[in-house]
This record gives structure tokens, sequence and C-alpha cells, in this order.
């Protein structure tokens, strides 16, 4: 399966050799689980583990929800009462769900940051990131239904405004809205609809999970270095490389049970933190809340869709060339989608021929201010659209087509990279090989195990 | 590392500042002291039977508590009667509930929900303690709730003791001007005062001390098995540590030969 030379299954007994034969299922999980793994990941390799255990988890606790939950406009919000009161554990099943769903965008966004850092995108690992960016695609969506079902005062109004956004697009814009929605309103139809696609999408979540891990199976992972993993002999290979199994599994799972810290804290000590007190209050169409905020996952792009307003010149510009047909608010659905379109072609955008940031001096500081910029975007997001916040989610939002579309293509251009380490070997011996004490005394190293 | 630090320190800086010029918008909020409050705080339960009494002398003649049933009051971790003691309080208010098999009232029985009161348009209180924002800002980074909480029963008591005496008429309503409530003006007259219920414990009922208690009851009423999640993170919490641990040294120790080989040992496998 994977290209990095490695050993592999070799069935030994009679019933191993009559399964193998007929169903090779053990040699594939043996592959696996056996994936030679460059053994100089750092601690920013942990997410992917945490993800897949998050999609477990929400599947898990959504199936036992969905038990009790019951989709009508008169009986959604009092039925998730019902679970969090008369439901055995419900009211635990439900804050984990919850709060999940943060954990997992926590995740993703780590993970997608992880990947943008590192140069993870970049050749041959293209098919693995726009898989990645279809499954964040699908998360979103989940999410945003997820959020309706309980009927809340957010959940409604959020409803309203996001299938609202469907309804700029020009000409088709309406007949798509109320086909989404099922109705000419957010009601009943749309309800049943969202909780449909809520069960489903998980699964195709799932589906692309299994070939996200295919295609970076195929490539091998990419590494702190970026330096690829030799292939010209099993010899080397395995100096570079450990396999997955233990000694992956084993610091993932610790990086794994430390988050569970934290996420359970929060489940058990402060369970609606992040979420919106609005929504305990039952959805009411005829009350309109005094702010419509989203979930704090979906603010960074909320910021975008807002900030393209009427007076900002592209839009101006935009509206005359079209002769009206992209007026503001299209422009900003526009901008909104095409934040995570951009994000999805990073591999072609970048042209620099060096994978990881930390050879690149000038992209280093480039990217920490994408970070920044993205919780700058979070925060303007959640504000309302009045005073200065408008220009500062107008400059953020630049920023972040900036980073995209000018500073990957033109830092390939202009930067001079600093000098790679030859080997992953050569990488991992200088991190530990040196400066580290006496022999015998690993307890040096202790701060930062298997990094 | 030492930079990323840096760096979210920064952001985090930048956000907070000028977080000071925020009072002002939106109501005033006391942060009360209540016994439920911090990661190890538990339901008074003196005061949540107090907060029952107040509820059903003062509040319940205006509002619902749709969501709650009935024998919940018997449910540890909170009012904590018998099942007797949850029948006689039916029986003493005569709590009736609509059946829609009779098309009629009947007396309600411990199965059934607190009723609801639509009668003049007030809200139902079953999730008031977790439907307002008694701690916001400062400047959109949720910061002070982090520290307080959500802050909705403090919001509550806060709005209850929140009346400056003053009234407006507006279009012919009457409004009461109220250091809580968003906007100042609120459509409910003062429902607390001095002794308004005498309490059987023989506690003063002074307005403040009523406010916190209904506060602290509609707070059971929102999250009735907050005692059980806290219980729960914190055995979560502990386990998980334990076993976080155990990886560590578990990793370590797996990882150590590896490390060993890097400085250029062979340890002896």
């Amino acid at each position: 399966m994977s290209g990095i030379p490695h050993d592999h299954y070799e069935p030994k007994t009679r019933g191993e050799k009559w399964l193998d034969r007929r169903l090779p299922i053990v040699g594939l999980m043996y592959d696996v689980l056996m994936l030679p793994t460059p053994k100089n990941l750092n601690w920013m390799w942990i997410w992917g583990i945490v993800l897949v255990f998050c999609l477990v988890m929400q599947i898990l606790t959504g199936v036992l929800l969905a038990m009790h939950y019951t989709p009508h406009v008169d009986f959604a919000f009092a039925s998730v009462e019902h679970i969090m009161r008369n439901v055995n554990g419900g009211w635990a099943i439900r804050y984990i769900h919850m709060n999940g769903a943060s954990l997992f965008f926590i995740a993703v966004y780590l993970h997608i940051f992880r990947g943008l850092y590192y140069g993870s995108y970049k050749a041959p690992r293209e098919v693995t990131w726009i898989i990645g960016m279809l499954i964040y695609v699908l998360m979103i969506g989940t999410a945003f239904m997820g959020y309706v079902l309980p009927w809340g005062q957010m959940s409604f109004w959020g409803a309203t405004v996001i299938t609202g956004l469907f309804g700029a697009i020009p000409f088709i814009g309406e007949g798509i809205q109320t086909w989404l929605l099922g109705g000419p309103a957010v009601d009943n139809a749309t309800l049943n609809r969202f909780l449909s696609l809520h069960f489903l999408l998980p699964f195709l979540i799932l589906g692309l999970v299994i070939v996200h891990v295919w295609a970076f199976h195929t490539t091998g992972n990419n590494n702190p270095t970026g330096v690829e993993v030799r292939r010209t002999s099993k010899k080397e290979a395995d100096a570079d490389t450990l396999p997955f199994w233990p000694y992956f599994v084993i610091k993932d799972l610790f990086a794994l049970v430390l988050i569970l810290v934290v996420f359970f804290a929060v489940v058990g000590f402060m369970p609606n933190f992040l979420g919106h007190p609005d929504n305990y209050i039952e959805a009411n169409p005829l009350a309109t809340p005094a702010h419509i905020v989203p979930e704090w996952y979906f603010l960074p792009f909320y910021a975008i869709l807002r900030a393209f307003d009427g007076e900002v010149w592209v839009v101006i510009a935009a509206n005359f060339l079209t002769g009206g047909i992209v007026d503001a608010k299209f422009f900003g659905v526009i901008a909104m989608f095409g934040a995570i379109v951009v994000m999805a072609l990073a591999p072609w955008l970048d042209t620099s021929s060096v994978r990881s940031g930390r050879y690149r001096p000038m992209f280093k500081w480039w990217f920490w201010v994408f970070i920044v910029n993205f919780f700058v975007l979070m925060w303007v997001g959640a504000r309302p659209a009045e005073g200065i916040y408008p220009y500062i989610a107008l400059i953020g939002s630049t920023y972040w087509f900036a980073y995209f579309l000018v500073i990957l293509p033109l830092l390939g251009v202009i930067e001079k990279p600093l000098a790679q380490p030859r080997t992953i070997e050569e990488d991992f011996n200088d991190h530990y090989g040196t400066d580290h004490g006496k022999p015998g005394s690993g307890s040096a190293t202790a701060p930062t195990p298997a990094e | 590392m030492l930079r990323k630090l840096a760096l979210s320190t920064v952001a985090t800086l930048a956000l907070v500042t000028g977080g000071a010029q925020a009072a002002g918008e939106g109501g005033h909020v006391e942060n009360f002291a209540f016994s439920f409050d911090g990661p190890f705080g538990r339901y008074d339960q003196d005061q949540l039977q107090r907060g029952l009494q107040v509820f059903t002398q003062v509040c319940s003649a205006c509002h619902g508590l749709s969501h709650v049933p009935l024998r919940s009051l018997a449910n540890e971790g909170g009012i904590g009667w018998t099942e007797d003691e949850v029948r006689a309080y039916i029986d003493e208010n005569f709590i009736e509930v609509y059946d829609p098999d009779l098309q009629d009232y009947r007396a309600a029985t411990p199965n059934d929900n607190f009723p609801e009161n639509t009668g003049v348009g007030a809200p139902d209180l079953s999730l008031m303690a977790k439907a307002r924002l008694g701690f916001h800002g400062p400047q959109g980074t949720a910061l002070n709730s982090l520290v307080n909480g959500v802050g909705g029963p403090e919001y509550i008591a806060s709005l209850l003791t929140g009346y400056t005496g003053e009234e407006v008429d507006q279009f012919g309503s009457i409004f009461y001007v109220n250091e809580t409530m968003e906007g100042g003006l609120i459509r409910m007259s003062p429902p607390l005062y001095e002794d308004a219920v005498e309490y059987a414990d023989g506690t003063p009922a002074t307005e403040d001390l009523m406010a916190q208690d209904v506060a602290a009851f509609l707070m059971w009423a929102a999250e009735p098995n907050m005692m059980a999640r806290k219980q729960m993170g914190l055995l979560a919490v502990i386990i998980l540590g334990v076993f976080s641990v155990l990886l560590y040294l578990t990793n370590k120790r797996l990882w150590a030969p590896v490390k060993a080989r890097a400085k250029g040992i062979t340890p002896a496998e």
C-alpha cells in the first residue's frame, strides 16, 4: 500500500492462510497499523487521531440522541429538554455531543494550520489536502444543521440567515433557497430534512476519512522537516521511520487523553460556556434576537461574509461591471465560500519548492500573521457590524485572500530558504543526539518526549 | 514554542485592551455568590426549598415552568423531597394541568410537568437561568464568563432587585425602570417586597434573599442534574488524569531506546 519499503504480513497458521486467500483483511490492517512513520513527527501530528476520535464520539452520542429526539417544530425543543431531564444520562450525552462539536473544530483548525505551516499540502499530497478540505466543508454543513435541531432562537434565526445566503445568488437564488428549506421559510420541513442530513453527512465524512488516510498512507506522512523518507532501501527507510504501532499510537493516545481531561472539565464544569444563551429560548419566528451570531467555529467566515458591504470599492466595482447582478450580499457569499476555495487551492498557489515553514524565514512571519488574523476575524465576527468593526473585518478578510493569492505565490520566488537537513534521520539525531548530557541520562529530554 | 506563546499573548492583550470602556452597554448584573458557583459548588437544599416557595407563591401567578417534571422535586442533588412531600405540595397548591385526553384541567400528578402559564404573556421560567447572559465581554472576548460563569442566576437575582422605583408610561403601557433589563424598561411590576412570603424555616424574607433564593431555584429548574454533572466532570478529570500520567510514562519508556540510539548509544534491548 505504501511506497515506503517495509515488512508485510505473512500468514503463518493454516487458518490465517485460509482467510488470507479469501479476504486479505488481516494484511490490510497490518499495513495500516505498521505504516512506516517519520520518527521526527512533533506534537502537531496528533490532531488526526483526535479528529477520528471526535468523529466516532459524535456519531455514537448522536445516534443515542436521535433515539429520543423529535424532529417537529412543536416538540423538538421540548424533546431536547426531555433528553436533559428524563433520559438516563441524557444530559451527559447531550453535553458531550454539544461540546464535542467544539472539540472537533478546535482539532480540525489546528490540523489545517499544521498542514499550512509544514507544507503538508504540497506535492505529492495534494489529493490528501483536497479530501481534507471536502471533509471540512461537510463538517461545516453537519455542524450547522445540527445546531438547528434543538430549535432554539439561535437555531431558527441562524438557519434563516444562512439559508438566506443562497437567496442572494442572482436569478436562481430564491428557487434554491425554497428548495433547500422545503418551503418559503424555515419550518417543519426544514427541521426534518436537516435532521436527515445531519444523520447522513457524518457517515460520508467517515468514508472520506478512510480515503484521506488511504491517500497519505500512499504518499507517506509529511514531517516537520518536509524532507521525504528515503525509499531507496529498506535499511534507509528504517533509519528514517518507526512503525505507527506502537510508537505513534501510544504517543497519540497520551495526547488524546490529555485533551480529554480538558474536554471533560469543560463538559462537567462549564458545558454552556461555548454556547449561546438564546438557544435556551424556544424558536419564535415573530421575535428576532438582537444579535444573530453563529457558533464560534463559523465566526471567521461570518466576518468575511459581512466584511464586503456596499461601501467597499471592490464590491462597487463588481456591481458596476456586472450591471448590478453581483450586489453586496452576493459578493459577501462569494467571499465566504471563496475563502475556503482559496485555502483548498493552496497546493497550486504556493510556489516555494521548500515544504516546511521551518526553513522559510519570510514565510514564517506571514504565516503567524495569518494565524493571528484568523483569531481577529473570529473576534470581529461576533461583534456588531458597526463602528470600527467592519473596517477590521475588511482588513482581516483582505489579508486572508492576500495570503493565499499573493503572498504564497510571491514568497516562493523572492524568498531564500534556509538549509534543510539531508534526511529525517539526521534531523532526529541532531535533535536528540547532542546537548543532552551523559549517556543514559534520558531524563534530560523529559519535558517533550517523542518530539 | 516561546514565540507561539508570545504571539498568542499579544493577540489576547490586543483583544482585552479597551475592555474598561465596555461598561454601560447592556444591563447591570451583580455577581452574587451562589453556593453552586465553581467546579465544586453545590446546591443549597434549604435555599432551593425557599426559592420554590417564592416561585410558588409569587412567580407562578404569571410564569409557567412547563419543562420541569413535578416528580423531579424528589430528585437527589436538588430539592430532595420525598414522594409524599411532592404529592402534598401538589395538593396544597391546587396545581392543575390541562389534559388533552379529557380536554379539561385536572389535578396534577407527580408524573406531570409544572403547568405552563401564558395568561399574561410572561415567559416560561424553566430554562431562564440558562437563557440569559449575565457576564459578557470585555469587548466580545468572553473572558468574563470564562471566569464568572455564564451568569444566568446572577442576572435573575439582579433583575429582581434592580428596580429603581420609577415608572414610565409609553403609549398607555406602564413600564418599570430596571437597571438589569436590557434597554432599562420592563413590563413586570416589582414582584418582591419585604416579607412577600413567610419562609417556613423562619428565615427573615428580605427582598435580596428572596431574589437570590428564587434565582437559585430557577438554576436548579434549568439544570436539575448539575450535581451529577460536576461529579462526572471531577471523576472523569481524575481518571483521565491518572491514565494520561501512565500513558506519558509508557510513551517515555517506549521511545527511550530510540532516543538513546540517536545519541549513538546502543542500549541492551
